[in-house]
C-alpha cells in the first residue's frame, strides 16, 4: 500500500512520528532506466510536487522530448542535464505511511565507480537494474561486487524493460539463473528478483497486469516491509570518543563527559568499560542527553557518557567492554577502492581516518588488484588508479582499535587523505 | 529480547548531532549561519543538544539583507538572549554603501543574491574556518548533490564536479590556509521531517509560520507581503488576506500561502497535503533552471 491523496487527508501526525528509515542505493548502466525508475517511485508515491512536475515538463518540451523525462528530476547539475548523464551521487527523499526513504542515486558508468562506492557506504539496501533485453552484463557484475564488498545487507535485482521482451517469463527466469550462478561467488546475504517496467510502472508501485506468472511482491512493497532491524551490530559495544564536554559552569563544575555516537552494541549505566589506548578501566556513571539521562544506549545513538573514575580520555580514544575487545593493531589488510586521479604511490604515506581517530600511515604492500568485471585477482598489475580496487597492507603510526568490516561497518572502515592536497583519495574496508 | 531501533526522527537527530560534534572537533573557529528560518532554528536546537550541558561552541552569523520580517528579527534576538549566544550580523546594506555590491533595480529587485559578498567578507574578517547552514538536500536539485562537509576554495567557491567523496560517517575537514568548509548538519532531513521534529520537540517558532492576517499582493502567481522594500507595479492590488509563510527569507522574494494553519499539527497536515515544494514560493529559484547551482558555485549558501 502506498500513500494516496485520501490517506493524506486523513493524515495522523502522531503516527508519522514513528517511522523507520531505510537508506538504499541504486546503480544501473547508462540506458537501463535507473532515473526513470526513481522518477516512477517518486511519482507513484506522490512525492513529486506539482511545481517540480511543471518544471520538468517545461524542460522536456524545450528539449523536444515526446514524453515527460522523469530523469530530469534526478539530474541536478547543468552539465548532467546537458549531457543526459548522472555525474555525482544525488540524494532523494520520499516517504510512505510505513517508511521514510533516502535514495543514494549513483551513476553507472565505469569511470564513476567511486560514486557507487560512496552511495553504497551508507545503504541498507541496493537496487540493481538489469535490462531484460541484454541480461547480465559487465556492469551488473561490477555493481553486485561493490554491493557485496560494501556489505549492503539486502539486494533487489530489478529486471527492467519487461515490456520490450513481451513480458516473457522465460527471459526473466534465464536472467535470474545467470545472476544466481554469478552471485554464489559473492558475499551477498539477502537477494530478491523482480520483473518490472519502470517506464510503464509495472510492479514498481502497482502490480503488473501484464505478468500473471509473477506472484511475488512489488518493488514498493519490498521496500516498505524488508526487515532492517538486524542490520546494525548490537553485540560488540564500541564507543569512539568524538569530543570531550566540559561545561565550565558552576553548576557542572566537575562534569567531564565523553560525547560520541555509539558505533556498535549497547552500553548501560554501571557497565564496566575499558578505555583504549590507555587500557584503564572504569564504570559508566551516567548516559547524558538534554532530554534526560538514559539507562542504556545503543548504536546509532549520539550520547554523552560520564565515568565513575577520572581517567585521561580524549578524541580518538574508544570505550569498549572488558570482555569484548576490538582488534588493536598497527598493521592490517584492507580492500582499498582508489578514488583519485593521482594514482596510489607504492609505499606512499597518507593520512588515515578511522572512527574519530586520525594518524599517518604507509601503504606497505599491494597484494593484488581486482578485475571487478571478472573478479580475477591480478598479481602482476599492482598499480591502483582511479576506480581500481585492490587488497593492500597498511601500517599506521599508532595502533587502531577496529573490527573487520564484515563484523561492523562503522569500526571496520577507513579513508585515506592525501597530505599535500587534503583530498580524500581512497576508501578501505578492513579485512 | 529488546528491539534496538530508532524511529526516523531519532536516527536523523543522532546523525545531525554527530555532524555538529565533528565540526566542533575538526575546526578551530566555526560559525552557524542563522536566519531565523525554521531550518536554522532546528540546527541550533540540535547544537544545544549536542553539547549539553555545555554551551554551544559556535558563533551565530546572520547575513542581513536589511529587508527583513520584523518578527524574524525579534525572534532571533530573544533566542540569542535566552541561550547566552554570540551573534554577529553581516550586513548587505553596508556592502552596498561601501560599493562592494550593486543593488538590483526594477520591480523584481532582490537582495538575495547580494548576500554572497557580505557572507564571504564576514568569513574572511572573522577567520571562520567553517560555516554551518540549515540547507537540506530535498530543497533543490543542486543541493541534492551537496556533501555534509563541503569544501570551498580561497574564493569561497564550490566546484560541484570535483567534490571530495564522502563515505560512511567519516568526514574529512582538512584544508589549506584561507580555505573554508560549509557544513550542513540536516542534509538528510525533508521539510516534513523538520516540522515533525519541531512538533515532537515543541520548539518555539516565529509567528510568521502560523496563519495570520497580512497585506499581500500577487506577482507571477506568487503572493508577497506588501512592504516598503518592494516597488509595486500600478496593476498590483494590495489586499488583506489570511496567510502564513512556508519559508522565511528576504521579504522581497519570500512568498506567502493562504492558510488557516494556526498550530504545529495544522502545519504538518498542510505540508502532507501540499502539492508544491516550499521553494515553489521563492522567486530567487525561479530565475533559471540552474539558478541555485550558479549561486552556490559563487559562494552562496
Amino acid at each position: 500500500m502506498t500513500t494516496t491523496i485520501e490517506e493524506i487527508d486523513n493524515f495522523d501526525s502522531k503516527a508519522y512520528l514513528d517511522m523507520e528509515l531505510l537508506r538504499f542505493s541504486t546503480a544501473g548502466s547508462v540506458d537501463d532506466g535507473k532515473s526513470t525508475l526513481i522518477g516512477r517511485l517518486l511519482y507513484d508515491s506522490k512525492s513529486i510536487f506539482q511545481d517540480q512536475m511543471d518544471a520538468i515538463e517545461a524542460a522536456s518540451a524545450k528539449r523536444g522530448e515526446e514524453y515527460v523525462n522523469l530523469a530530469l528530476l534526478t539530474d541536478g547539475l547543468r552539465a548532467e542535464r546537458e549531457q543526459g548523464i548522472t555525474i555525482d551521487v544525488a540524494y532523494r527523499y520520499f516517504s510512505t505511511p510505513k517508511r521514510k526513504f533516502i535514495i543514494a542515486d549513483t551513476p553507472g558508468h565505469i569511470q564513476y565507480t567511486r560514486n557507487m562506492v560512496t552511495g553504497a557506504s551508507t545503504a541498507n539496501l541496493a537496487i540493481i537494474l538489469v535490462d531484460a533485453r541484454k541480461g547480465i552484463i559487465e556492469q551488473t557484475y561490477r555493481h553486485s561486487y561493490i554491493a557485496s564488498l560494501l556489505q549492503i545487507p539486502h539486494i533487489i535485482v530489478c529486471i527492467n524493460k519487461m515490456d520490450l521482451v513481451e513480458w516473457d517469463e522465460k527471459t526473466f527466469n534465464r536472467i535470474v539463473n545467470d545472476y544466481k550462478a554469478f552471485a554464489s561467488k559473492l558475499d551477498i546475504k539477502d537477494v530478491h528478483f523482480l520483473p518490472i517496467s519502470a517506464l510503464a510502472g509495472d510492479n514498481v508501485v502497482n502490480r503488473s497486469e501484464n505478468m500473471d506468472w509473477y506472484q511475488g511482491p512489488t518493488l514498493m512493497y519490498l521496500l516498505e516491509t524488508i526487515h532492517i532491524g538486524s542490520d546494525l551490530n548490537h553485540i560488540d559495544a564500541r564507543f569512539p570518543v568524538q569530543y570531550v564536554i566540559r561545561p565550565m559552569k558552576n553548576e557542572y563544575h566537575d562534569f567531564r563527559g565523553y560525547a560520541g555516537r555509539i558505533a556498535g552494541g549497547v552500553f548501560r549505566v554501571g557497565d564496566k568499560v575499558k578505555a583504549l589506548p590507555s587500557g584503564f578501566s572504569s564504570k559508566i556513571k551516567s548516559i547524558v542527553t538534554m532530554d534526560g539521562d538514559l539507562q542504556e544506549a545503543f548504536a546509532p545513538q549520539s550520547v554523552t557518557i560520564t565515568l565513575e573514575d577520572e581517567i585521561d580520555i580524549s578524541r580518538g580514544d574508544m570505550l569498549v567492554r572488558e570482555n569484548n575487545m576490538p582488534q588493536v593493531e598497527q598493521e592490517f589488510d584492507v580492500m582499498l577502492c582508489w578514488m583519485n586521479e593521482k594514482k596510489m604511490v607504492p609505499r606512499g604515506k597518507y593520512i588515515l581516518r578511522h572512527t574519530s581517530r586520525e594518524c599517518k600511515c604507509i601503504v606497505k604492500e599491494t597484494k593484488y588488484k581486482l578485475n571487478i568485471n571478472t573478479l580475477q585477482r591480478l598479481e602482476d598489475d599492482l598499480e591502483l588508479g582511479l576506480n581500481d580496487i585492490g587488497r593492500v597492507t597498511i601500517r599506521t603510526t599508532v595502533p587502531l582499535f577496529f573490527d573487520s568490516y564484515r563484523k561492523n561497518r562503522n569500526t571496520g572502515s577507513i579513508i585515506l587523505v592525501d597530505e599535500s592536497t587534503n583530498e580524500t583519495v581512497a576508501a578501505g574496508m578492513i579485512v | 529480547m529488546i528491539d534496538y531501533h530508532l524511529n526516523h526522527l531519532k536516527e536523523l537527530e543522532a546523525e545531525s548531532i554527530y555532524v555538529l560534534r565533528e565540526v566542533a572537533a575538526q575546526f578551530e573557529n566555526p560559525c552557524l549561519l542563522f536566519s531565523g528560518g525554521k531550518d536554522s532554528i532546528v540546527v541550533l536546537h540540535l547544537a544545544l543538544k549536542a553539547f549539553y550541558p555545555a554551551s554551544v561552541p559556535f558563533t551565530l552569523l546572520h547575513v542581513d539583507t536589511g529587508h527583513n520580517f520584523q518578527e524574524a528579527l525579534d525572534y532571533r534576538d530573544n533566542l540569542v538572549k535566552k541561550h547566552g549566544l554570540r551573534l554577529l550580523v553581516a550586513s548587505v546594506q553596508e556592502a552596498i554603501d561601501k560599493g562592494l555590491v550593486r543593488e538590483e533595480k526594477g520591480y523584481s529587485a532582490s537582495r538575495n543574491a547580494l548576500q554572497t559578498i557580505p557572507l564571504l567578507e564576514a568569513i574572511e574578517k572573522n577567520k571562520f574556518d567553517c560555516a554551518m547552514g540549515g540547507a537540506r538536500r530535498d530543497e533543490e536539485k543542486a543541493r541534492a548533490k551537496e556533501r555534509f562537509f563541503s569544501h570551498r576554495d580561497e574564493f569561497g567557491q564550490w566546484d560541484p564536479k570535483n567534490q571530495r567523496p564522502e563515505l560512511w560517517n567519516i568526514f574529512n575537514g582538512r584544508k589549506h590556509v584561507g580555505e573554508h568548509f560549509r557544513v550542513f548538519p540536516i542534509s538528510n532531513w525533508t521539510e516534513m521531517d523538520v516540522w515533525q521534529y519541531i512538533y515532537q520537540e515543541q520548539i518555539e517558532m516565529p509567528s510568521l509560520y502560523f496563519s495570520h492576517k497580512r497585506k499581500v499582493f500577487e506577482r507571477d502567481g506568487v503572493w508577497y507581503a506588501a512592504s516598503e522594500f518592494i516597488q509595486n507595479k500600478p496593476t498590483e492590488v494590495i489586499e488583506e488576506r489570511v496567510v502564513r509563510f512556508r519559508t522565511v527569507g528576504d521579504i522581497t522574494c519570500t512568498g506567502a500561502v493562504f492558510s488557516e494553519a494556526s498550530t504545529l499539527e495544522d502545519i504538518i497536515q498542510e505540508v502532507a497535503a501540499s502539492r508544491t515544494t516550499e521553494r515553489g514560493t521563492r522567486a530567487d529559484d525561479k530565475r533559471s533552471e540552474a539558478a541555485m547551482e550558479d549561486r552556490k558555485k559563487a559562494g552562496y549558501f
